[in-house]
């Protein structure tokens, strides 16, 4: 089985956002980029499976701009087989919606058993891609993940889901996405990182997929949140008693 | 306006977060809710009382039981030609469920909507809440789901929504749920608590994390929550979890014990409507969030609190 795995080249997720002064958006120049983290437990959740011999393969695709073959190269270096780039401008913004139609042209050409996700990248924060990717396959979705089984020609997800924890079986192929408690991601070694350079990349556009990535969403505006300002500090456990009473809690 | 909200429920009666989206569909227009389950009459009977629902469409089948999202998302998509825009709490179901429908009618959905500015203007949280984005909509119809703490909750009681029958296509065959773990508990659900007890990593383990949050919390009333640092540490399950990839909370009082308040935290707490932050660190970020703040050793500080309340 081959296991598709899609990636995105987002802002470290160490890196305190700034927005733009002219309210455009949040400034990415000279900011340290990375790979996604819930996509980083795809690729790992994708290398287990490949590991246990529930997969034979695993391509990783990313939709973003010529520097995301840095980020693919590190799905590669953790163990990924080979990788495509769906390359857009620079500064481009793909939506949702356009991203997955892109992976579902790939998948079509690919032919996985199984496609796993990132739940949600941390820069927009839609929790869309793999819902939406699964929607145009017409195959099962297995989202928010803590845990994923091969059983034969079906995979059973445990879901994090409000109060708990949940457990489907999809028929496969279907589509995956991860959560933070699914696994933690593997470093690549430096033998691997070198063997990485060597792997194939093909650089693809939109335009060969046919797709049209023209946002349907216009930004107007991109502001700080409001700030939340600090209150009063109490000297001791009686005062804050005192408070709690005052506001009816206690 | 038509639009036509997803009613979270567990068939007998509609979830909280469903209040919300009720607020916000109706500043778009016209509300109708639909209640997709398996006898689900109680449930149906619960939205149509709900403040400001105008209708209440009810489509019970085995089928729809669990939600899953392959068997729901053809029935809301067959029933949205007569609808304008879908809304659905930002839920787990909520987030499952909507971008498949989105998908299906080629629609870009708008996640987490905070505000309604116009009738095809949001604003949603990007970056961890970082940076409030407004975003206009070029799309003939709206998907969007709404976050619960953004919005007034509809009053439960008051309406007489008229309820009908509909089917969609049943089991699409795709997916089968095989079983739920939900955590019971006897303290209030975070989502609804209106105080909340969380503890961090200072906690040091499962048990202290017990012995300490846990009756200062019975005191309150309370729900118990945690930072990410505190559920990765294995204090308490990951349901606890509060914050940009946990939970998101608004109550009336929330108290922060041994949390430094990274911002993935803050994130997921910052509306609350008052902030109590116990801290040793007296330069901790959550005090520069938090309404009353305590600076000292919570190990002894949380007990006297307990005792003295």
């Amino acid at each position: 089985m081959k296991i598709l795995v899609p990636v995105k080249r987002v802002i470290d997720y160490n890196v305190k956002p700034r927005v733009k002064s002219d309210g455009s958006g949040v400034d990415l120049a000279n900011v340290k980029m990375s790979m996604n983290p819930f996509d980083e437990i795809a690729v790992e959740e994708a290398i287990r499976l490949k590991e246990k011999g529930a997969a034979s393969e695993i391509v990783a695709v990313s939709v973003g701009p010529a520097k995301a073959q840095e980020t693919l190269r590190t799905a590669l270096a953790m163990g990924a087989d080979r990788a495509v780039l769906v390359q857009v401008e620079d500064g481009a913004e793909v939506e949702p919606l356009a991203v997955a139609k892109i992976l579902k042209a790939v998948a079509d050409e690919e032919a996985p058993g199984l496609v796993i996700c990132g739940k949600q990248a941390i820069d927009d924060d839609s929790n869309q891609v793999g819902q939406m990717l699964a929607a145009l396959l017409g195959r099962p979705q297995g989202t928010f993940a803590s845990a994923v089984v091969v059983e034969g020609d079906a995979v059973v997800v445990t879901r994090e889901v409000d109060g708990g924890l949940e457990t489907v079986k999809l028929a496969l192929p279907a589509v995956v996405t991860t959560d933070l408690r699914l696994n933690e991601p593997r470093y690549a070694s430096l033998p691997n990182i070198m063997k990485a350079k060597s792997k194939p990349l093909a650089v693809k556009t939109p335009a060969d997929y046919g797709v049209d990535v023209t946002p349907r969403l216009k930004t107007l505006k991109v502001a700080e949140p409001p700030v939340r300002s600090a209150g009063i500090k109490v000297p001791d456990v009686d005062t804050l008693v005192a408070k709690l009473k005052e506001m009816g809690v206690a | 306006m038509n639009v036509l909200v997803w009613v979270e429920h567990d068939n007998a009666s509609v979830k909280d977060a469903t209040l919300a989206a009720v607020t916000a569909a109706g500043q778009l227009g016209e509300v109708t809710a639909l209640v997709a389950g398996a006898g689900c009459d109680g449930a149906a009977a619960a939205a149509a009382q709900i403040a400001g629902v105008g209708k209440v469409l009810k489509a019970d089948d085995a089928a729809y039981a669990h939600a899953l999202a392959e068997n729901v998302a053809p029935l809301i998509v067959a029933l949205m030609a007569g609808y304008d825009a879908f809304v659905a709490p930002a839920t787990s179901h909520g987030k499952n469920v909507a971008p498949r429908v989105a998908a299906l009618l080629d629609v870009m959905q708008v996640s987490e909507v905070l505000s309604i500015d116009g009738p095809k203007t949001f604003t949603r949280p990007t970056y961890a809440g970082n940076a409030i984005a407004t975003v206009e909509s070029s799309d003939a119809k709206l998907v969007l789901t709404v976050r619960g703490t953004a919005f007034a909750k509809a009053a439960a009681t008051g309406g007489s929504a008229g309820i009908e029958a509909v089917s969609g296509t049943g089991d699409a065959g795709l997916s089968h749920f095989v079983g739920a773990e939900i955590a019971k508990s006897e303290r209030p659900e975070l989502g609804s608590a209106k105080v909340i007890v969380s503890g961090g990593r200072a906690l040091k383990d499962a048990q202290t994390f017990q012995d300490v949050i846990f009756p200062l919390a019975d005191k309150l009333g309370a729900g118990v929550g945690a930072s990410r640092a505190a559920v990765d540490a294995g204090y308490v399950p990951n349901d606890y979890q509060v914050g940009q990839t946990g939970k998101i909370v608004a109550p009336e009082v929330y108290v922060a014990i041994g949390i430094s308040g990274a911002i993935q935290h803050l994130a997921g707490m910052k509306d609350s409507k008052t902030i109590i932050a116990i801290n040793k660190d007296e330069d901790a970020p959550i005090f520069q969030v938090a309404d009353i703040g305590l600076v000292g050793d919570l190990f002894a500080l949380v007990p006297e609190l307990t005792g003295k309340l």
